[in-house]
């Protein structure tokens, strides 16, 4: 066989890159994944340990590799539309808006109002739906097994708005290149309203639950820390970048959908810790309400989709689109040859940027402090891999 | 395949000068399939636009790049976003100096694009975003495929993965990158997907064979 198909074990090439003293016997190469319940999904990290310390890490990932990307050449600008809900799948409607909207600018189309408060409804829900599955994981990875069944529950009544509203609960395309396909169904308003009602005090709840105690206090502070210079040299955004003290988030810097209509705050932290990043998406959640709240107040009338050829052929030309997903920075650098497929669509994953930072945030910290800043840095693995 | 269709036409590359680039979008532009839809009431883009085209971008810090690189860059803006086509020769201190003079502290992405009818087949882009300016800029660069791109690993921690994700889908290299492996793939696989030459259905089949124990992972 030719030596190009052998396999190189990263493991090896691991030790290979070591430094002398590593013979030591102290030192003990650890493989964290592929399949192990606290890296949510299918990521592999090898671990350098001396004893409990952590001395270096290397993420193997592309087990759920897709071609993404490559399929996106070979659909039409509609047919692609489905396949981004299938990289980040718990925060699908946000996928779904970064494409449709970056479609939208290259066709220089604008979705109408109505159109664009129904996304930003269905977006912010989402948000918190990511957000409340982040919290139950992260935190039965430290040990706290109620806040699972919490923010399941809870989280089931926003999948029951998506289903009602587009008939899907996870990967939900729910959006349509030009507006919505769907006009929102008899009583959208009062389930949302209600669903703002029922969950706003549902956050104290967590809240109750963490926030003071003694275990996740210390379970969390002070682990995993990350500059505002060191995520801006690492391009990690999102919770985890404002958790650090930068006030930085896309709706309000350039805003998209119809952001700059609502009020709301950007939530920051100071230490940049797992404790903190906790903190920050707790309050994302409730700024979501508050969005929510003032969107379905606010939703105009009329047209849901502009109006746009049955087929879609882009001018000659490329863009750059990138929205606030609950995970951060979602970019989408789409070049169009002025045919009826992408020329290349390019999806830059906030999970796959972010999750580069996690080296520098455990080096120095113990083994289980790994599984925190894992779960801290929530990344879904279908979007790292695409 | 597709492939075949798809690699002829490609986009072409904005012209120096902006009547030449005016130009030569126009042709492109009759719509083919659109039935004539009735023009609606309520104020909505006509159904096929002809296109906008990239227009030159001055501003004081095109001026300064300009002061500083001379004719090795051609700035352009299309649909409201800047973009930059640097010579491959200056990008590395281009790159330098829109991180440390323009604040460009943020390297949001690293991507490349195949042309394979072009002789330059491959154009590489760097999105940048300043935080103290709240401003994009795309760089952009055309190289061959036997050149390499100088690597911003150096000036952005974020560009290492990044990179690496170029060569793996694309097969270029990066000067000066301090690990350049594949990352998505397995490591002795052969082929780069996102080139136009790779089929959609075509894989390593030895490498599948050997490594799953399958015939074929289709």
């Amino acid at each position: 066989m030719s030596e190009s198909t052998t396999r190189t074990d990263p493991i090896l090439a691991f030790e290979e890159k070591k430094d002398p003293t590593f013979l030591d016997a102290t030192e003990l190469v650890l493989n964290m994944g592929p399949q192990h319940p606290s890296t949510h999904g299918v990521l592999r990290v090898i671990l350098k340990l001396d004893g409990e310390k952590v001395l270096g890490t290397e993420c193997v990932i592309g087990y759920l590799h897709r071609g993404v990307e490559k399929i996106a050449e070979h659909r039409t600008y509609a047919m692609f539309n489905p396949y981004v809900d299938r990289m980040d799948y718990v925060a699908a409607v946000s996928n779904g808006l970064g494409y449709c909207e970056a479609v939208e600018k290259l066709l220089n189309v604008e979705a109408p109002p109505r159109a664009q408060y129904i996304r930003v409804i269905l977006t912010e829900l989402n948000r918190i739906a990511s957000h409340q599955l982040w919290l139950g994981t992260h935190a039965l990875d430290i040990g706290a097994m109620t806040p699972l069944f919490y923010t399941f529950r809870d989280r089931e009544e926003v999948l029951k708005i998506f289903e009602r509203y587009c008939g899907a609960r996870l990967t939900t395309h729910s959006f349509r290149i030009g507006g919505c396909q769907y006009e929102t169904y008899e009583g959208f308003e009062q389930d949302v309203k209600k669903f703002c009602d029922f969950f706003e005090p549902k956050i104290d709840e967590y809240e109750q639950l963490l926030t003071t105690n003694r275990i996740w206090v210390q379970r969390t502070k002070g682990v995993g820390i990350l500059s505002g210079p060191d995520c801006k040299a690492l391009g990690v955004t999102g919770p985890v970048l404002r958790a650090s003290g930068v006030k930085w988030d896309l709706r309000k810097a350039q805003p998209y959908a119809a952001y700059k209509d609502f009020e709301f705050e950007i939530p920051t932290g100071q230490n940049g810790d797992t404790y903190d990043r906790y903190l920050v998406r707790v309050a994302e959640m409730r700024q979501s309400l508050r969005i929510i709240r003032q969107a379905v107040e606010g939703i105009p009338e009329g047209a849901i989709m502009a109006k746009i050829p049955k087929v879609l052929k882009p001018p000659v030309g490329e863009i750059y689109h990138s929205i606030e997903a609950p995970k951060g920075e979602l970019g989408y650098f789409v070049v169009s040859d002025g045919s009826t497929q992408p020329y290349r669509v390019r999806v830059r994953p906030p999970s796959f940027v972010n999750l580069q930072a996690l080296n520098k945030m455990v080096i120095g910290g113990l083994v289980a402090d790994v599984v925190a800043v894992i779960g801290t840095l929530d990344i879904v693995l279908g979007e790292v891999d695409r | 395949m597709a492939d075949e269709t798809k690699g002829s036409d490609q986009p072409a590359p904005p012209k120096p000068s902006e009547g030449a680039a005016a130009a030569s979008e126009k042709p492109a532009a009759p719509p083919a399939a659109t039935p004539p839809a009735a023009k609606p009431a309520v104020p909505a883009p006509p159904p096929k636009p002809a296109g906008p085209v990239p227009l030159p971008w001055e501003s004081e810090m095109v001026t300064r790049l300009r002061q500083r690189f001379g004719s090795g860059l051609q700035p352009f803006t299309y649909l409201g976003q800047n973009y930059v086509i640097a010579d491959p020769s200056i990008v590395a201190q281009m790159l330098q100096e829109l991180r440390d003079e323009e604040q460009f502290d943020y390297c949001v992405d690293v991507t490349a694009v195949h042309y394979p009818k072009r002789e330059k087949q491959f154009d590489v882009v760097w999105v940048l975003y300043s935080f103290p300016r709240n401003q994009r800029v795309r760089v952009k660069t055309m190289i061959a495929e036997a050149e390499s791109a100088p690597s911003a690993t150096a000036l952005w921690e974020s560009a290492n993965w990044l990179e690496r994700e170029v060569f793996d889908m694309f097969g270029l290299r990066f000067d000066g990158h301090p690990d350049l492996r594949r990352i998505l793939l397995p490591d002795g696989w052969k082929g780069h997907p996102l080139r136009k030459d790779y089929g959609i259905i075509q894989q390593d089949q030895e490498w599948v064979q050997i490594n799953l124990g399958i015939e074929s992972g289709q």
